[in-house]
């Protein structure tokens, strides 16, 4: 099935076309939505945020993107229970947004952590990862410095009861907790996570596990 | 009186971009406010905040460690920054 997907750029934004890339092998129709316009989520079935450093990390990560235009919008296509992926700095600005729960910290240890990753699929019922089982590990890069994922307690255990956590570390390499990796909304159609599936598609890449993913 | 009791003395740091100095992080924040509707906004600047904790009882010591900590430890950038204590 192709889909037209809407990827969001911000100032620092700098995966976007990996991510575009990426849309294109699998048969998706790609275009960029810019950061200071609102647009008609009928237009889109699915919205990728890349990463990247957007607003220059400024504030926090993710805070100033958090509060563009762009994302009244991208709050409006979540209440419609339509997919939207967050990769990465994306990942941190939908956590910003309040569209995601809890907050990327710096990595433990405070390293720059760019490595590959073995990740587990916790959950498979996101839009995005259906090719997976259950308990499959799969292997993509990580490239972040502030990717330790932390909640409160009492959200942490909401993420277990209502089968928001997606995908976990195999090792743990920033600190978080409960070894997240990237989790879901209560609903299942806003997704974020660290690691980066778009590089992840050729074998000279080193993996091809991004090309699970819708 | 015991002389071996010393209490802490807590001293914080405000540092700051220089006036000259185009402040990205300000300004970007300052933009961003901007653009969230806050129209009488005229400018941000984004500095930071350090506290520090001293092992004295003595005012004037801790403001003289600080002070070398400022121009001696690199805690500021004279070129680029300014700075105030306050107890």
């Amino acid at each position: 099935m192709s889909f037209k997907v809407g990827i969001i750029r911000f100032l620092g934004t700098n995966c976007d076309a990996d991510v575009k890339k990426w849309m294109t092998l699998k048969s998706h129709r790609a275009v960029y939505l810019w950061f200071e316009n609102q647009f008609n989520v009928n237009d889109y079935d699915m919205l990728i945020i890349p990463g990247g450093f957007s607003h220059g990390d400024y504030l926090r990560c993710g805070a100033l993107a958090a509060h563009t235009p762009v994302m009244k919008s991208v709050k409006e296509f979540a209440t419609k229970g339509k997919p939207i992926l967050g990769i990465c700095n994306g990942f941190q600005i939908l956590c910003e947004a309040g569209l995601l729960p809890g907050v990327l910290l710096k990595n433990d240890l405070q390293k720059f952590k760019d490595e590959w990753a073995m990740l587990k699929v916790i959950q498979n019922r996101s839009p995005f990862l259906q090719g997976t089982k259950k308990d499959q590990v799969i292997k993509l890069a990580i490239a972040h410095g502030e990717g330790k994922y932390f909640a409160e307690t009492e959200t942490l255990n909401k993420l277990v009861d209502n089968n928001q956590i997606w995908l976990t570390y195999e090792n743990n390499p920033n600190g978080s907790v409960l070894n997240i990796a990237g989790i879901t909304n209560e609903n299942k159609n806003v997704c974020g996570l660290m690691p980066h599936p778009e590089r992840a598609l050729f074998e000279w890449m080193g993996s091809t596990d991004g090309m699970y993913f819708l | 009186m015991n002389s071996d009791i010393k209490s802490d003395i807590k001293l914080g740091v405000k540092i700051m971009p220089r006036d000259v100095i185009l402040d990205t992080q300000g300004r970007a924040v300052e933009v961003s406010m901007r653009s969230n509707g806050f129209a009488d906004l005229a400018e941000c600047r984004v500095g930071k905040y350090i506290e520090i904790i001293l092992n004295t009882s003595d005012v004037n010591k801790a403001r003289s460690e600080v002070e070398r900590m400022l121009k001696e430890g690199g805690l500021y950038n004279p070129l680029i920054e300014k700075y105030e204590i306050y107890s």
